[in-house]
């Protein structure tokens, strides 16, 4: 159907424009922007840049593994939240409501300085050397916190959607012979997925930005970066007017990205 | 005729919260017979077939499937691949294609390789008459032609038992027909089915047993012609007066 539009030869410019997203021009002013800042004042935007460099590529895998792990920990939770099996619907919504009611900066605290501190107590009551002598590391903390907090977000996310499959669906596939998983598997998640890919990339996206909180556990992410930097010169609005401009272009890509995927996953009806 | 019958159903009883579904229904269906279950809406009749694949438990009483009682996890999956659906609404798979459909559950139950599930799935496209339409997708099709597809995939797994829940019920009229026709061959062929249905002229030519059910029971069966032109009970007169008229 989208093709015989394209196929028209009167098809214009000005429709190609919106058909191909005015929001890519968007973030070609944003990449142009940053692109004429370090061009034509490199100091100080190319220094700055070039300080928050490797602060980008830890705010970029953070998120990225974070993420990867989030989606397959609340296919659990969301699997859980669906059960008819009490007891691991009961486990789930534990989880759920109370990840969901403790902001993610205050998780974030308690696996970089209370978690730590908690197995030092338990090495020194059970006189344990390995568990006393425990340290963090900042970013396998960071991760274990985002990954722990979005997962309660995504596993309600799934549950919409596996919600939202109409039973019949369910139905036909057990009577097929197919056990309770395989249904799942090959029937109703491939259709959730479509159906929650919108939320799922609005999930990336405010994962991504909510990253800047890990600057507070001692990971030297692109926040945490501009920071220092900012302490070092005192120049606040170039520093943080470049931190924003990189925060934007990795944000508007993604959900361009986002929304490429949903348009070449669905189904033809 | 006892040790015969493919499908044993004794003394099943079924309740949605207070109301009483199924009130002690007593069933045998022969190798082969082809069985037609009527009744108003809420008589338990779509009740009554989901539990012979056990879509919906029951609280009471006991069904055997192929020498298969229904009671564990295992014996019910093993039911289900010998136990064909065919369901009001299609049901079918909106995000594989129409030849997918087919030989997903070949593929995964009956462990089938891809080549050889397709085969199966070509040759009964080509029974219910839309060869051409093996790589549309479902939506893309016609009521009637997705409740064609809706068989054959139900018989991609060989069952030995085709349920039919109200198949033409959401049919437009002039669909009707070409649903009929493959269910029509199909009784021919010597499948064991069961119908819900008000289909009366299916019914005539080849169920060999009508029933008519109400308020969770078994009122009256018979053969079609017999049930239809000569009933013995009220209530089977009065619902059938309504149908037919």
């Amino acid at each position: 159907m989208q093709k015989t539009e394209k196929d028209n030869p009167n098809y214009g410019f000005h429709e190609r424009i919106k058909q191909t997203d005015q929001w890519w021009l968007l973030v070609a002013i944003v990449v142009l922007l940053v692109i004429l800042l370090t061009t034509f004042k490199p100091d100080p935007y190319q220094r700055i840049l070039n300080f928050v460099m490797d602060g980008i590529w830890v705010t970029l895998y953070t998120t990225v593994i974070s993420f990867t792990l989030v989606l397959i920990l609340g296919l659990f939770g969301g699997l859980g939240r669906t059960s008819r099996n009490p007891i691991l619907h009961g486990i789930a919504s534990v989880y759920v409501e109370v990840i969901r009611g403790i902001p993610l900066l205050v998780q974030l605290i308690i696996w970089y300085f209370a978690f730590p501190a908690m197995v030092k107590d338990l090495g020194n009551a059970w006189n344990m050397e390995s568990l006393s002598n425990y340290k963090a590391n900042p970013i396998v903390m960071a991760i274990l916190g985002m990954t722990i907090c979005y997962a309660a977000y995504m596993s309600e996310v799934y549950r919409a959607g596996i919600e939202s499959i109409p039973k019949g669906q369910m139905e036909a596939a057990r009577s097929l012979g197919m056990n309770y998983f395989q249904a799942m598997w090959y029937v109703i998640l491939p259709q959730a997925i479509r159906v929650i890919l919108p939320p799922i990339g609005n999930e990336f996206v405010t994962l991504l930005k909510d990253s800047s909180l890990v600057s507070v556990v001692a990971v030297a992410d692109l926040t945490r970066r501009g920071r220092e930097f900012m302490a070092a010169n005192f120049i606040p609005i170039q520093t943080w007017l470049m931190v924003a401009l990189l925060y934007l272009v990795m944000t508007l890509i993604a959900a361009r990205a986002v929304t490429w995927l949903e348009k070449h996953s669905r189904y033809e009806r | 005729m006892e040790s015969e019958a493919i499908i044993q159903i004794k003394n099943i009883h079924k309740h949605f919260g207070k109301v009483h579904a199924l009130r002690g229904i007593d069933l045998n269906v022969s190798r082969g017979e082809v069985v037609l279950i009527i009744g108003p809406s809420g008589s338990g009749k779509s009740t009554l077939l989901r539990c012979i694949n056990r879509l919906e438990e029951f609280d009471q009483g006991s069904i055997v499937v192929d020498g298969i009682p229904l009671d564990s996890a295992e014996n019910i999956n093993a039911v289900r691949t010998e136990v064909g659906m065919v369901f009001q609404q299609f049901n079918l798979f909106p995000h594989l294609t129409v030849l997918n459909n087919l030989t997903l559950a070949q593929r995964i139950i009956r462990k089938r390789e891809k080549a050889e599930a397709e085969q199966i799935g070509m040759e009964l496209l080509r029974k219910v008459g839309i060869p051409e339409k093996a790589d549309c997708y479902p939506l893309q099709l016609s009521g009637g032609q997705q409740q064609r597809v809706a068989i054959a995939r139900a018989l991609a797994m060989n069952p030995k038992i085709m349920l039919f829940d109200e198949p033409t019920s959401a049919l437009d009229p002039e669909m009707i027909q070409e649903v009929l026709d493959v269910m029509l061959a199909l009784a021919k062929e010597g499948m064991t089915m069961v119908v819900v249905s008000h289909e009366m002229g299916f019914a005539r030519a080849a169920a060999d047993r009508a029933i008519l059910m109400d308020g969770g029971q078994i009122i009256e069966q018979a053969p079609p012609n017999i049930l239809f032109t000569n009933p013995k009970h009220e209530r089977t007169k009065a619902f059938l007066s309504k149908v037919l008229s």
